[in-house]
């Protein structure tokens, strides 16, 4: 009777200690995470609108480009089953160019998630690769770290070139691919050539829709 | 154990019983994460700090966590300190955790930091296990780095790139482009020639360590005696 009183008690103690450290290390976590919060959250939106002034010179616009956003769906023209970003600069409350975040689905290994600039008149600003799982030193020339590639397509619009032209130039257009690498470049110029068929299907609603604030930044670490 | 030798602790840990080369523990970040110098410094500078701090943490508690509960105590604080880690990495080395965010979860993965808990830092007083901690780091993070340097010079012909997005805007001039005009070696940068690159550094170290031995062998009897007293 005795040795089990020992034993319960042994237990009790022990689960209690245990109880004691995980409320210890979770408050130090809680801690550390309502400290760094703010400045975490700020990063990302630093992060995110410098990548974004890469595309869109801060000159040309006036508005706050990660609030003024709305989420569309088109799996088909877009690349993904899930809303997908626009961000919408404007100055003095005139358009004047939308960052679209398609996702390229038929890359070599995984999704590419980009994002694509295009002034109000269709002409593309700027195109950057977000986040990929391209093979390095082949099909990583996409991304701009690796390679000026990705900035041929500043300029171009839905009909310059034509329909033929927006291919790889293995298949007969006026894009590049890189030695060794197709796949990537592929997948990239049909994600740029849809984004910018969606734009010209749905210009007005693109700007002419309220605002939603984008809760998280949608273009984090991936 | 009164007596604790500290240079026996940073013989063991730097060489002798080195975690990466020897233990063979840790291997998930060190393999994908040692694609540069500086990738692999970043992760060995996080994982020397949860091993430090592990280890003083598990030998200031180690009186009053009893045996049963002593694994999950050791996990928690070890997921604890990595937690804290990563979000202040988060906070202040935003551009380095956007390249190495989804591999400091993984420290806590690292069995050598377990390892040293359960074997050294719970059985010894705070000093020789801040020691210990401090010198299994350093041995680990040498090997991130030796690994990191070679895949970056065969697989991308330069050394120190993005130095800058760990040591501030000052390291910006550090990249070294060692093979100018090089068009970059595949395997290196893959994961294979991450095993490979380990296998030979195991390897380098083994032949190291036997030509020590011969040489020991070969001396007088009076001097391996006198070794081996104070080895």
């Amino acid at each position: 009777m005795e040795t089990s009183v020992v034993l319960i008690r042994h237990m009790l103690v022990t689960a209690l200690l245990l109880g004691v450290f995980a409320v210890l290390g979770t408050g130090m976590v809680a801690l550390t995470h309502h400290n760094t919060e703010e400045r975490i959250e700020q990063n990302e939106r630093d992060y995110l609108q410098r990548t974004l002034n890469t595309l869109i010179p801060p000159s040309e616009y006036d508005n706050v480009l990660y609030e003024d956003t709305i989420t569309v769906e088109s799996r088909e023209l877009l690349g993904s089953k899930k809303p997908v970003v626009i961000y919408r600069a404007r100055k003095n409350g005139k358009p004047v160019a939308a960052i679209l975040t398609p996702v390229a689905p038929d890359g070599y290994s995984g999704n590419i998630k980009l994002l694509v600039a295009i002034r109000h008149n269709g002409e593309i600003m700027g195109v950057r690769v977000v986040s990929h799982l391209e093979t390095p030193g082949l099909g990583d020339g996409i991304d701009i770290a690796k390679s000026d590639w990705i900035k041929s397509f500043n300029g171009h619009s839905l009909d310059n070139p034509d329909e033929l032209g927006w291919r790889v130039e293995k298949d007969g257009g006026i894009f590049d691919q890189f030695t060794g690498a197709t796949i990537s470049p592929r997948a990239v110029v049909k994600a740029v050539y849809n984004s910018l068929k969606y734009y010209q299907q749905h210009r007005d609603e693109i700007f002419g829709l309220p605002e939603q604030p984008q809760k998280e930044p949608s273009h984090g670490a991936a | 154990m009164a007596q604790h030798d500290y240079s026996e602790i940073t013989r063991q840990g730097l060489w002798k019983n080195n975690p990466a080369l020897v233990q063979i523990l840790g291997l998930c970040p060190l393999l994908a994460v040692t694609s540069t110098v500086v990738n692999g410094l970043a992760l060995g500078l996080a994982t020397l700090l949860t091993l430090i701090l592990s280890n003083v943490t598990v030998s200031l508690i180690r009186h009053y966590v009893s045996p049963e509960i002593r694994i999950p105590v050791f996990v928690l604080v070890i997921a604890s300190i990595v937690t804290v880690i990563e979000l202040a990495m988060h906070a202040y080395f935003h551009e380095l955790y956007l390249i190495l965010g989804i591999f400091i979860p993984l420290i806590v993965t690292n069995c050598s930091i377990i390892a040293r808990a359960e074997a050294y830092a719970s059985k010894n007083p705070v000093g020789p296990a801040f020691v210990d901690g401090l010198m299994m780091g350093i041995g680990f993070a040498a090997v991130l780095i030796v690994l990191g340097g070679m895949r970056e010079v065969l697989g991308q012909g330069t050394l120190f790139a993005n130095a800058h997005l760990l040591l501030g805007e000052m390291a910006r001039g550090f990249e070294v482009i060692v093979i100018e005009d090089y068009r970059g070696f595949l395997l290196a940068i893959l994961p294979p020639g991450a095993f490979i690159g380990l296998g030979l550094l195991i390897a380098l170290k083994n032949v190291i360590d036997s030509r020590q031995e011969k040489r020991l062998q070969t001396a007088p009897a009076v001097s391996t005696e006198a070794t081996a007293g104070t080895a």
